[in-house]
């Protein structure tokens, strides 16, 4: 590396693309399109519809109504030609029958497609609505090994594209069934009109239907392709707009232009060519539609000639060859959305269908907020996977209002005993106490309030500093909330921000420092106003200043509580009235900073090798120790 | 007092028309600018247009033809010509109705597959337009505007845009042709009739206008609430531990179901919206054709017209009804286009406010030594608060500098200024006596690199990413980098290695790996300088200290500048300066500073001993 790097210009080749270059790529695509019928995803489907059965009973009924008069229309209109305006033998009473029955017939129009549309339509957004609520109630109570590993990203397209899916096809199935009702409506009544006509007309169908079946593979490989090329040059767009200020101190505008101009392009063109697919039935549709046409006009008006039918018949039959392809163009439609709906739905039963592992007793205790406020490990055995242990038989306690700081290499089991307390996950053998209460036997809900938490990363939430110091005691007053910040010192700096309390913080409270976001969670937890308080101290690197007003904060925080502490800072381990080192899962000192130094063990060795954190000692370092301790 | 509030009410009415009107000259002249894009590709829009003429005119004769048909056939009775006969001159109408509606298919292909290739030819030039210009955007604009907002404009205002030929301009000539045309055709065969038969149009035109913009507001309205609603729940996935940790599961419950409440009621309203006014207009074309069947019905009895005008009536009335609700439709993409051209040119027209001067050339490196000048510096829009005041100082080649100060006091905007990230607005920063303004950008920031806080990940793997700035770079070298930042032996690690993919999408890094792959990323480059910005911030001490070690060696041939607050990374430094409220207020090495018991001195003593301090 001294020598700087190698011959970067030589290597140039121009009118190539340079080789480790790309924009937008390596995207992780899901399956789209699963079995147009699969019986369990229509089972889990309709449980979310069943709640509002008599609704959709209601609707289909509507749309059968709908779909009835939309065929009797032609027929009336029949009716009013042959009957009521033949000028040879007209006859008003047939007539005026005839403009009754019309009138009828679009006023029931009218009102059944009315209840039908509306109906359906809210049925799907409720049901769209009651499928997230459900999924979103459901992620809040999985374990978390199973939110570690799955991405925000993954879950959230279950969320919205998922669920979107599903409420397409909910709402197209009854729109389904009427086009259903409607082709054997028109071909029963077409039939029933005149037989050898009808089927003479009907013989086009099976021609569109052969050419649909070969298009629909072909054109919807097209219409994926522009879909995905399409997500791709969004893809690289958003790179684009979120590493902006990387690309340009590292100068890759040009190189990055010619590969977007690839990926716009291979839009453009797959756009193009799903276009092509898209329109090529237009003429197909309106050949058909000509051809039945002509067809009926030579044969049946030759009928008409011959009187073997009337002309009503006739112009009930141009009526209904204009309708009669719009059903099948939908069914193909159909057929699609449900082999989506049915990928999306196996994929939303996947977390539906994911174990809670932590839940409530039966008979749960609420924990008193008199409780002692000390915490017992017994015992305690626990791995993410149940043959690797995290923690191997660990017994430890923290007596009420003492403060206890857990040190140790990073792999040793620290942030998973941290989490036991808080029963994030289940131990596999012994116990953790809680004011004296196995946790197994508490209620979630009162455990949480007695125990408050400050993770390494400060997680803050969109909305002002006010509602976010105030997270878990919504009724908290504002008094409570500044007296809170005043005490772990960041009343001054929420004084200074635009609106003070009021300010609005943006995704994640990106307008803040890391060293002022810290100071609201601490804020945060001061105001949840818990009997024990578990903290994972941040092992970034802030400001000397900040630093000095975050371990004064620490102390606050600590007062009266009992305190079980991740530290990686001397400061904060020194501060200590107790130091548990753990290593490999395994306690292997107690004692104060002084009386661990005396020991000479790992700890000493950790001290005075110097490093600003305990978990960033390299692991050679520590191996060597292990044995001579334990 | 009176009339005070008179005048007062005419003048805002004034101002409102002013508004009015100035926002009409606007979306005139965005929806002019828009159509001009279109006719850039004049064969396209020829087609398209031609085709849409041809497409309205064989649709308005199918009514006609079937007239034609239904009275031959009808006549045929009456007339007692010989069966054959008839039967013979039914072909002409059936063959020519099968013409005209195969052609009509094509030219509707045409019509359509033009429209949109125009469409999609231009939001292809906008979107390159729109990425070059997203690119070369000073960090200014960036700070200033949010990238969500950009993404929206990049997407959704890029498509309204591109919708405008296919859903404004050729359904503007389609309407126009069928509806006039139509009209005109039955008004000609019948006037009573043809006005009976027409008078569910103003209706239909208008109910699809108001609705469809109705619609429209609420849609926007709904898109705000359900990214809300998104906002929700990725915040509440992404911070799940502390959502558990505050035992907070019912309050975001209460959060989801609040958002979540008025996004259905939002849907539910366009439903509301929706269904009524298309069953309305539905009803009134019925009614409509209600009426032709009992007036044409009496003026058939009467004799006054025959069957087929009947049917020619009939036809004609089913062929217009798409069309007309389709008004509505058109009058949307017209706002729709307006509104999104808006926007779009207006980031499209943002001046780019740092670019080359018109003289510009490359830099040249010859020394390599870098001066600040008397550099004042204050963010745009806050020009009254200065964040550096007449800052100078030099660095030679093989020289480090330290920098150091509280938070605020502008270290990291004296890093930000070398590249010309930002523009300094009093002074000037010189590179071997070349003012960084006269020469090239690219040349600039070849020369100058900064290894950044916050360090962006690309989702691509491990060597494309160390790759970023040389694309064309050997594996090797890659390696080497690795190796430099110490990250080396954590990506053989990983399952596929270098090729493993990382950003958004892949393995998540933490904070520190991040840190050590930008550091990586920018020893590809082979800068005259370089400034580490507090970007080792979250590396832990002991690695710390080894890429410190490699990194000596790498600055013997070019300007080290070092942000930190650790100060053991500033101990090698040759020269410290320590800055407060944007000026440098002790200078010099370590030694020096620590005999002047000044400012740093405080510092020093505060991180050696923080434990006493508590």
């Amino acid at each position: 590396m001294d020598q700087g790097p190698g011959e970067l210009e030589a290597e140039r080749d121009d009118g190539r693309r340079p080789p480790r270059a790309v924009v937008g790529s390596h995207r992780i695509e899901e399956e789209m399109f699963g079995r147009a019928f699969d019986k369990s995803i229509l089972r889990r489907i309709w449980g979310f519809v069943h709640p509002y059965r008599a609704k959709v009973f209601v609707t289909i009924v509507a749309m059968l109504i709908f779909t009835g008069t939309q065929l009797l229309i032609p027929l009336i209109i029949r009716y009013a030609i042959d009957q009521g305006m033949n000028p040879v033998a007209s006859d008003r009473s047939a007539q005026l029958a005839a403009v009754g029955a019309f009138l009828s017939a679009i006023l029931v129009n009218f009102a059944a497609g009315y209840m039908q549309e509306t109906l359906d339509g809210k049925i799907a957004e409720t049901v769209l609505f009651d499928i997230r609520r459900a999924m979103f109630g459901h992620l809040q109570k999985v374990s978390l090994s199973f939110m570690d590993k799955t991405e925000v990203g993954r879950l959230m397209s279950r969320l919205q594209g998922d669920v979107n899916s599903i409420q397409e096809f909910l709402e197209t199935s009854v729109y389904s069934l009427g086009d259903v009702a409607l082709l054997f409506g028109i071909v029963f009544v077409m039939l029933w009109l005149d037989f050898r006509l009808g089927l003479l007309t009907l013989s086009v169908l099976p021609i569109l239907v052969i050419v649909r079946i070969v298009w629909l593979p072909r054109a919807r490989d097209a219409f994926m392709a522009a879909h995905e090329t399409n997500s791709v040059v969004n893809g690289a767009l958003a790179e684009a707009i979120h590493g902006v200020r990387t690309i340009q101190s590292m100068d890759r505008q040009q190189v990055n232009f010619i590969l977007f101009d690839d990926r716009a392009h291979a839009n453009l063109r797959t756009q193009l060519i799903a276009a092509r697919y898209a329109l090529v039935m237009v003429p197909i549709v309106d050949g058909l539609t000509g051809l039945a046409l002509a067809a009926v006009i030579v044969v049946g008006g030759s009928m008409v000639v011959n009187s073997r039918i009337d002309v009503g018949v006739l112009v009930a039959y141009l009526f209904y060859i204009q309708r009669f392809f719009d059903p099948i163009r939908s069914l193909t439609l159909q057929y699609s959305i449900m082999q989506r709906a049915m990928a999306s739905g196996k994929r939303l039963t996947d977390v539906l269908d994911v174990k809670i592992d932590v839940q409530d007793k039966p008979n749960a205790e609420v924990l008193s907020p008199e409780m002692d406020g000390s915490v017992e490990f017994r015992d305690v055995t626990f791995g993410y996977d149940p043959n690797r242990s995290v923690l191997k038989n660990v017994s430890f306690r923290v007596n009420p209002g003492e403060t206890v700081a857990l040190v140790g290499p990073s792999g040793s089991g620290k942030s998973s005993a941290m989490a036991l307390v808080h029963r994030f996950y289940d131990v596999q053998q012994g116990q953790v106490l809680v004011g004296g209460h196995d946790v197994r036997d508490l209620t979630q809900e009162s455990l949480g309030r007695q125990v408050a938490m400050v993770l390494q990363e400060p997680f803050l939430f969109t909305g002002t500093v006010f509602e976010n110091i105030r997270y878990q005691k919504t009724e908290a007053t504002r008094d409570k909330v500044m007296e809170a910040a005043t005490a772990v010192g960041a009343h001054d700096f929420v004084m200074s921000l635009a609106d003070g309390y009021e300010t609005q913080l943006g995704e994640r409270g990106d307008n803040l420092s890391l060293g002022q976001r810290q100071l609201i969670s601490f804020a945060r937890a001061l105001v949840a106003d818990a009997k024990i308080l578990v903290l994972d101290e941040a092992t970034a690197n802030i400001d000397s200043y900040t630093e000095l007003q975050i371990q004064k904060a620490l102390i606050k925080l600590l007062e009266g509580r009992t305190g079980l502490v991740i530290a990686h800072r001397l400061a904060t381990i020194r501060g200590a009235d107790r130091i548990i080192v753990l290593q490999n899962g395994q306690v292997v000192a107690t004692g104060n900073h002084d009386e661990l130094i005396a020991m000479g063990g790992l700890y000493s060795k950790l001290y005075y090798l110097n490093y600003a954190s305990f978990d960033d000692i390299p692991e050679h370092e520590t191996t060597v120790q292990a044995g001579s301790q334990t | 007092m009176n009339s005070d509030a008179v005048g007062s009410a005419t003048n805002a009415l004034n101002s409102l028309t002013h508004v009015e009107a100035a926002r009409w000259g606007r979306d005139l002249s965005t929806l002019l600018r828009i159509t001009r894009m279109n006719f850039r590709h004049p064969w396209q829009v020829a087609f398209a247009m031609g085709s849409t003429i041809m497409a309205a005119i064989l649709q308005l004769l199918i009514p006609q033809l079937l007239g034609r048909a239904v009275d031959q056939a009808q006549t045929a009775i009456g007339g007692g010509v010989a069966g054959s006969a008839a039967g013979q001159a039914l072909w002409t109408p059936a063959l020519l109705l099968l013409a005209v509606s195969a052609l009509r298919g094509l030219f509707t292909m045409a019509q359509n597959y033009f429209a949109e290739a125009v469409g999609h030819h231009v939001a292809y030039e906008l979107r390159l337009a729109y990425y070059d210009k997203i690119q070369r955007l000073s960090f200014s604009f960036h700070d200033r505007v949010h990238s969500g907002d950009l993404i929206t404009i990049g997407m959704l205002d890029l498509q309204g845009v591109r919708m405008y030929f296919s859903t404004a301009l050729v359904r503007v000539v389609l309407l126009t042709m069928l509806i006039g045309i139509g009209a005109y055709m039955m008004i000609s065969i019948d006037l009573m009739l043809g006005l009976v038969a027409l008078s569910f149009v103003p209706f239909v035109a208008w109910r699809s206008s108001t609705t469809q913009l109705r619609l429209r507001a609420t849609w926007l309205d709904l898109y705000e609430r359900l990214s809300v609603l998104s906002r929700v729940m990725k915040e509440n996935l992404a911070g799940i531990r502390v959502v558990r940790a505050f035992a907070a599961q019912s309050y975001e419950m209460l959060k989801f179901d609040r958002a979540s409440k008025t996004a259905l009621g939002l849907a539910n309203d366009l439903v509301d919206i929706y269904v009524p006014s298309t069953s309305a207009m539905t009803l009134s074309f019925f009614f409509a054709m209600g009426l032709v069947l009992w007036i044409g019905g009496n003026k058939l009895i009467a004799g006054e017209i025959s069957v087929g005008t009947m049917a020619t009536f009939l036809t004609f009335m089913t062929i217009l009804q798409m069309p007309v609700r389709q008004i509505g439709l058109m009058v949307n993409a017209f706002a729709r286009a307006s509104s999104c051209g808006s926007r779009l040119f207006g980031l499209l027209d943002q001046e780019i406010t740092i670019r080359d001067a018109l003289e510009a050339r490359p830099l040249e490196i010859s020394d390599g030594t870098l001066r600040f000048h008397n550099v004042s510096f204050a963010y745009p829009n806050v020009e009254n608060r200065a964040i550096l005041k007449n800052l100078s100082f030099e660095a030679r080649r093989g020289e480090t500098i330290a920098i150091v100060g509280p938070q605020g006091s502008g270290k990291s905007t004296m890093a930000h200024l070398i590249p010309r990230f930002y523009d300094v607005t009093g002074g000037a920063i010189t590179l071997d006596g070349q003012d960084i303004r006269n020469v090239t950008l690219e040349s600039l920031r070849k020369a100058v690199a900064v290894v950044q806080q916050d360090a962006f990940l690309f989702t691509t793997t491990i060597e494309n990413n160390i790759a970023y700035g040389d694309p064309w770079a050997k594996r090797q070298r890659i390696e080497r980098a690795g190796e430099f930042a110490q990250l080396h032996n954590y990506i053989l690690g990983l399952p596929a290695g270098y090729e493993t993919v990382v950003g958004e999408r892949g393995v998540s890094l933490s904070g520190g790996q991040r840190q050590r792959l930008t550091i990586a990323r920018t020893m590809m480059l082979r800068p005259s300088v370089v400034v580490f910005d507090d970007s080792m911030a979250a590396i832990d001490a002991g690695t710390e200290q080894r890429i410190r070690a490699a990194t000596r060696r790498f600055a013997k041939d070019r300007v080290t500048i070092i942000i930190a607050h650790r100060l053991s990374a500033l101990l090698h430094a040759d020269q410290i300066l320590f800055v407060d409220n944007g000026e440098i207020v002790e200078r010099g090495t370590h030694e020096e500073l620590l005999a002047k018991r000044g400012r740093y001195r405080a510092l020093y003593d505060l991180q050696a001993r923080p434990g006493d301090s508590i």
